[in-house]
C-alpha cells in the first residue's frame, strides 16, 4: 500500500509493523507528531502496545531499560535536548546490551534556542555504544526501523535511527508501507536470551569490579564488529523480501571520480540532484551517502574512495574546536590506509539553515580548484 | 490485632557486604521475607548497589534489577511494563532507594511514577545522607546534623525535606513509614502494601552506625528511641487522605534520641530546645493532618 505521508508517520508505522510492545517517550519539537500519533492508535485499539508517557526523556530511556530488561520489544523517540538529558542511559542500555530502538529528529542544541535541524545532537552521542543509521527519506525511515530491530536483536545492541527535522518530519511524500505479514515474515518476535523470571532469580548490571569490567566493553565492541556483516545480511533479506535496501554506504554519479562529495541525510537527496547536473556538464564527480555512522563503514567506504584524489564533506553538525565530525571521523578511518586522499570538511546548515544546490555546487567547485583545503573547517554558507 | 508470623524463608543471602550494626540489612532481610521470591527489586544507586557483592556473585536471592540512580521508580515503571505485556500480573514489581534516590536525584520519576499510579512498591530506605558516598548531606539529612559536607561548625541549617507528605499529595493508594526496632508493624505494612493496586510507598528508617556516628550495638535502640521520640512517627495514608497513626505510647525527649549519636555531638542546650520545639511542631501538624 502507497500512502503519502510525513517522516514522523513512517515513524508510527514503522512501529506499528515491528509489533512494538512497550513505548515510553516525552514530547519534544521536532519528534511531537510520533507521540501524537502513536497515542491516536493506541487510543483507537488499533495498537495493541503499552505507552508509559513518562515526565522525562531520562525517565524514558530508564523505563525502556526496565521493559527492554523484562523481555519485550521496545520503542522511544526524542530529538535534541531530550537525547542529550538521556545521554545517561544511552550508555547504560549499551552496557546492559539491550536491543532498544530509538529514533532520533535531528534538531540543534541551545544555547541559543533553535528548534531546527542540525546533526549536533547524534553525533555528540556516537560514543555511547548504540547504533547509529540516518535517513535520507520517509521511505527509508519506515525500512530503517524495521531493520534496526533485526539489526538490535541480532547483536545485541541499541539502535538509533536518526531522521532530519521537518525536511523529513513534517514533510510528506509518498512511501510504501508493507503488510504487517510481509514484516512478520522476516522479522520475529523478540526472544531474549535472560529475560525477568522469578524462576530463575538473576542480578541484573551489578557492580563489576577492575577484574571484570574491561571484558564487559569489549564484548559491547566485539558485537559493534559484527555490525557491518549482520546489517548487511538484514538489508539483502529486506532487498530481497521488498526490493528495497540501502547498505552502510551508497555511492552514486561518476564512475572513477577522482573528486568524492560525501553526505548524510538529507543533504544527500540535494547532493544527488547537484552531481547529476554537474556530470552532464562534464565534472568528474561522484557521492558517497553514510547511512551508517556507528560503527563507522571504514571498510565500506575504503573500497568506495579507490582511485579518488579528494574527498569533500559535508557536516550538519559541529564538534567545536575540531569541525566537522563525519569528516574527523573520516580522516581518522584513512590514516593507516595507503591511499589517503585529501579530505575538505565543510561545516554548513547549522541550526537548520538550509544546505542549498548552490552551496553544494560551491562545496564541490572549491574541492575541484584546491589541491588541498586551505583550512581545516570550511565554513559553507556562513554570513561574513 | 492478628498476631504477624514472620516468614522463615532468608532471601537475603550470606556474604553481603553490609556494615556491623547497618539498620538496613536488618530492613532489607525483614522485607524480602515479607515480600517472597515472587518479587523483581529496582536498586537505583545506593549502599544496596554495592552490600549484595560484586560480579558475578550476588547475595539477593531474589530478582535484582540494578539501575541509575535517578532512574528508580522510571526502570520498575518499564519493568511492571513489560510483565503486564507478558501476562503477568502477580510478580510484585519495587524499588529499593536510598533517601538521595527518593528525596533528591530520584524526586522527579517517582513524582512521575506516583502520578501515573504505577502498579509498584517503592521502598525509601532512608539513613539521612548519601552515606554510600561517605555521608554527605541530603535533604533527608535533619536540621543541624553534623555530614561531611555540612561540617559540625556549619551543621545542616534546613530541616528535612517532608517526604510523606509529598507522596500522600499524590493521592497514591497507600503510604506508610516504618523502622526495623517495630518489625511486626513492618511487616504488616509490607503486607498490606502487597495486597494493594497502583502505587505504594513505604517510608523505611534505618540507622546507619558509621554516617551517624553511633555505636553498632545500638541499632535496633536508635530506631525505637526514633519513635518514642516523635522524630520518626509510625503511621499510614491511605488515598491521601485517610490516617492512621500507630501512636507509641513511651515518648521520650528528642535528647534521648540524639545524645547517642556523634552526628548531634556539638548541639548545644540550646540547639536540642530548638529541635524539641521543631519536633513537636512536625508531630501537631501530623495530627492535624490526620484529623481533616
Amino acid at each position: 500500500m502507497k500512502k503519502v505521508i510525513t517522516g514522523n508517520q513512517a515513524v508510527a508505522y514503522g512501529v506499528i509493523l515491528s509489533r512494538v510492545d512497550v513505548i515510553s517517550a516525552y514530547p519534544i519539537t521536532p519528534q511531537t507528531t510520533i507521540v501524537e500519533e502513536l497515542s491516536e492508535l493506541i487510543a483507537s485499539g488499533r495498537l495493541k502496545t503499552k505507552f508509559l508517557k513518562v515526565e522525562s526523556e531520562h525517565s524514558a530511556m530508564a523505563a525502556l531499560i526496565g521493559a527492554s530488561t523484562g523481555g519485550v520489544r521496545t520503542f522511544t523517540a526524542t530529538s535534541s535536548h531530550g537525547l542529550a538529558y538521556m545521554h545517561e542511559m544511552l550508555h547504560w542500555a549499551s552496557g546492559a546490551r539491550l536491543p532498544i530502538v530509538l529514533v532520533n529528529v535531528n534538531r540543534a542544541l541551545g544555547a541559543p534556542w533553535n528548534i531546527w535541524g542540525d546533526q549536533s545532537d547524534s553525533v555528540s552521542q556516537r560514543d555511547t555504544g548504540w547504533i547509529q543509521l540516518y535517513c535520507e527519506n520517509n521511505q527509508e525511515v519506515l525500512d530503517t526501523i524495521l531493520q534496526a530491530y533485526l539489526i538490535a536483536e541480532t547483536v545485541r545492541l541499541p539502535v538509533m535511527v536518526v531522521l532530519d527535522a521537518f525536511v523529513l518530519s513534517h514533510t510528506a511524500e509518498a512511501v510504501e508501507i508493507p503488510s504487517i505479514e510481509e514484516v512478520d515474515s522476516i522479522l520475529p518476535p523478540f526472544c531474549p536470551d535472560y529475560p525477568i523470571d522469578t524462576q530463575e532469580p538473576r542480578a541484573y548490571s551489578v557492580i563489576t569490579t577492575p577484574d571484570y569490567f574491561m571484558e564487559f566493553r569489549y564484548k559491547v565492541q566485539k558485537a559493534m564488529e559484527e555490525v557491518p556483516g549482520v546489517a548487511r545480511k538484514v538489508d539483502e533479506e529486506f532487498r530481497a523480501r521488498f526490493g528495497r535496501g540501502y547498505g552502510a554506504i551508497e555511492k552514486y554519479g561518476k564512475e572513477g571520480a577522482e573528486v568524492l562529495l560525501m553526505t548524510s541525510g538529507t543533504v544527500t537527496s540535494t547532493s544527488r540532484m547537484v552531481t547529476k547536473k554537474m556530470v552532464e556538464k562534464g565534472v568528474s564527480i561522484a557521492g558517497i551517502k553514510v547511512k551508517r555512522f556507528r560503527p563507522f563503514p571504514s571498510e565500506e567506504i575504503y573500497k568506495a574512495i579507490q582511485g579518488a584524489k579528494k574527498i569533500a564533506v559535508i557536516d550538519r553538525n559541529l564538534s567545536a574546536g575540531v569541525g566537522g565530525v563525519f569528516a574527523q571521523e573520516l580522516r581518522a578511518s584513512l590514516y593507516s590506509r595507503e591511499e589517503r586522499p585529501q579530505v575538505f570538511g565543510f561545516v554548513s546548515g547549522l541550526g537548520g539553515r538550509d544546505i542549498t544546490p548552490e552551496l553544494i555546487e560551491e562545496a564541490i567547485q572549491y574541492t575541484l580548484d584546491h589541491n588541498r583545503p586551505e583550512e581545516e573547517i570550511l565554513w559553507l554558507g556562513l554570513k561574513k | 490485632m492478628k498476631k504477624i508470623e514472620i516468614p522463615l524463608e532468608e532471601n537475603l543471602g550470606h556474604g553481603h557486604l553490609a556494615c556491623a550494626g547497618c539498620g538496613a540489612a536488618v530492613a532489607m532481610r525483614l522485607t524480602l521475607k515479607a515480600l517472597g521470591e515472587k518479587t523483581v527489586m529496582v536498586f537505583p544507586a545506593s549502599c544496596w548497589s554495592i552490600v549484595p557483592g560484586s560480579w558475578p556473585y550476588s547475595s539477593y536471592r531474589i530478582t535484582a534489577v540494578h539501575a541509575g540512580f535517578v532512574t528508580g521508580a522510571a526502570t520498575a515503571s518499564g519493568v511492571r511494563a513489560a510483565l503486564d505485556v507478558r501476562g503477568d500480573d502477580e510478580t510484585l514489581v519495587t524499588v529499593w532507594a536510598g533517601d538521595g534516590g527518593t528525596f533528591d536525584i530520584g524526586l522527579q520519576a517517582l513524582s512521575g511514577a506516583a502520578e501515573r499510579n504505577e502498579d509498584l512498591l517503592y521502598i525509601c530506605n532512608d539513613n539521612e545522607g548519601y552515606m554510600n558516598t561517605g555521608t554527605q548531606r541530603s535533604s533527608a539529612t535533619p536540621f543541624l546534623a553534623w555530614t561531611t559536607t555540612t561540617p559540625a561548625m556549619k551543621p545542616k541549617e534546613n530541616p528535612k525535606k517532608d517526604i510523606m507528605a509529598i507522596m500522600a499529595d499524590h493521592q497514591i493508594p497507600y503510604a506508610a513509614t516504618a523502622t526495623i526496632a517495630y518489625p511486626e508493624d513492618l511487616i504488616r505494612k509490607l503486607e498490606k502494601a502487597k495486597g494493594i493496586r497502583g502505587t505504594r510507598f513505604i517510608h523505611l528508617f534505618s540507622p546507619c552506625p558509621p554516617g551517624w556516628k553511633m555505636a553498632s550495638e545500638q541499632t535496633i535502640k536508635i530506631s525505637r528511641l526514633a519513635v518514642r521520640s516523635r522524630i520518626f512517627p509510625l503511621y499510614e495514608i491511605e488515598n491521601g487522605r485517610n490516617y492512621t497513626i500507630q501512636e507509641e505510647h513511651r515518648v521520650v525527649s528528642v535528647k534521648e534520641y540524639l545524645k547517642l549519636q556523634g552526628r548531634f555531638s556539638h548541639l548545644t542546650e540550646k540547639d536540642i530546645e530548638t529541635t524539641q520545639r521543631n519536633v513537636d511542631d512536625t508531630w501537631e501538624r501530623l495530627l492535624r493532618r490526620a484529623r481533616c
